[in-house]
């Protein structure tokens, strides 16, 4: 056996590697594409899930909105101000402090609520359902309960339980990819620590709801007078909380004839939701 | 090889001898990138740019480097590596020169640097003696197998994502078992003999 027979290929396959290891690194140089500095500081900062909830495709995409003046630095709701602050810094701005927000569907009419106007057997998304008629509850403001919000989560926060879909505010990152995925919009962002919500989005006459749910809200009017603040007007037959004013009293959770004025209160474990 | 020749050789790299189907190559982009009908696509343009590429160079780089030196045992080898670089060039290529392009296909070129779907081609193009032009058209035609394959398949699970299977099969269960009888739908094509 020749020592050639070992020396040849050897030096051919790393002449070979040689070549285009050389072939890459002048290319590198060559085809160099100048991105702004900032773009990958601000993708350090950012959360990286890619979970699309600030309306683009994912994070870089995200920070090269902000460089470029496209998407204000507060953008980025799961980061929160933390992340909006250095994002700040990076930019050369001051951001102003804004509120965690957390998702809320704001529907209580579950199976053993809500009256439902036909057996839909069709396929197991909310917007399919949607189609047939606005969904098989009587009701054409509820929650259809098939988990298009849960497939939208990219925290897994959402779940289905006894035909409503109910957020855990434990994972729940308030970046509104929910919000959008609903086809009723029943999913709203409030205040993070807001105690208090109106789980009904019904705007029908009083007489119509109370046909169609047990648990929907007939715009009586008694927790607008209750309220000592002024915070919750009826509008349209639906009360409506303005967060900035609530003081979380809890006076209208007292009054509410129909009980769909929600709790939430701060126990060991988290948060624990009730209405009465 | 005449024309026909090479339409006849693309017909068959494409539907009888489908490379996911029939051959079972680049099963792991299939099951992976197949969960949207665009992503699925942009894979299959994607491998499709990388074949047809690496078809050309790997059949340069074995019948002008290695068959002069009597080494045609190194071809696997040297192959991941072409490919490897070749993958790596483009990448810079097209973000310096078609951003646009860059935008589409820019996060599937990474993935196929090893894919063994691209591999494959270049070695069965050698492995058959193909001349250059039809190289580089099994390279092309097999890609595009590829994507109608995985463009197929993603639609198929598009319907599935709606549809409860028991709980046993959610998931990469049913997954399996739809690609399976995808693949036999496309077993049907087996019988044409060109």
């Amino acid at each position: 056996m020749e020592f050639s027979m070992i020396l040849i290929p050897a030096a051919i396959l790393a002449g070979l590697g040689l070549f285009f290891g050389i072939l890459l690194a002048v290319a590198s140089r060559v085809f160099a594409v100048k991105v702004d500095e900032r773009v990958p500081q601000i993708c350090e900062v950012l959360p990286g899930a890619n979970c699309g909830g600030c309306g683009y495709s994912g994070c870089e995409a995200l920070a090269t909105a902000i460089v470029e003046g496209k998407a204000p630095c507060s953008a980025c709701t799961v980061g929160g101000h933390t992340a909006a602050k250095k994002i700040g810094a990076i930019m050369g701005v001051t951001v102003v402090k804004r509120h965690r927000m957390r998702a809320q569907v704001m529907c209580s009419g579950g199976e053993e609520y809500a009256v439902k106007k036909y057996a839909y057997e069709g396929a197991q998304d909310c917007l399919a359902a949607a189609r047939l008629a606005g969904g098989d509850k009587l009701c054409p403001y509820g929650c259809i309960g098939l988990g298009t919000c849960v497939a939208a989560c990219p925290f897994e926060a959402i779940r289905v339980e006894k035909g409503v879909a109910v957020v855990d505010y434990r994972k729940c990152e308030g970046c509104g990819a929910c919000v959008g995925a609903c086809p009723k919009k029943l999913i709203r962002l409030i205040p993070f620590k807001s105690a208090h919500w109106v789980g009904c989005m019904s705007s029908e006459k009083g007489g119509v709801v109370t046909k169609q749910c047990k648990v929907g809200c007939i715009g009586c009017g008694i927790c607008q007078r209750a309220c000592e603040e002024g915070a919750i007007t009826v509008n349209g037959f639906l009360a409506e909380i303005d967060y900035s004013k609530c003081t979380n009293c809890g006076k209208c959770v007292e009054k509410c004839p129909r009980h769909i004025i929600w709790s939430a209160e701060r126990q060991e474990n988290g948060l624990y939701l009730h209405r009465l | 090889m005449s024309f026909t020749d090479i339409l006849l050789l693309m017909f068959g790299a494409i539907l009888v001898e489908n490379f996911i189907f029939s051959k079972f190559y680049g099963c792991c982009p299939f099951l992976g990138v197949s969960e949207k009908p665009d992503t699925a696509l942009g894979m299959g343009m994607a491998v499709t740019f990388v074949m047809t590429l690496s078809g050309a160079a790997t059949w340069a780089v074995y019948h002008f480097l290695l068959k002069p030196f009597g080494l045609e045992y190194l071809k696997t080898v040297a192959f991941i590596l072409v490919i490897a670089a070749l993958v790596q060039f483009i990448e810079m290529f097209l973000r310096k020169f078609i951003p646009a392009l860059y935008a589409s296909l820019g996060i599937y070129l990474p993935l196929i640097t090893t894919n063994c779907a691209v591999l494959s081609a270049a070695l069965l193009a050698i492995q058959n003696e193909y001349s250059f032009v039809s190289a580089v058209a099994f390279g092309f035609a097999s890609a595009l197998g590829f994507t109608l394959a995985i463009v197929v398949f993603a639609g198929v699970r598009g319907k599935m994502e709606f549809s409860k299977p028991p709980r046993a099969f959610r998931g990469f269960p049913i997954t399996l078992i739809a690609a399976g009888l995808l693949a036999m739908a496309f077993a049907g094509f087996s019988g044409i003999r060109l």
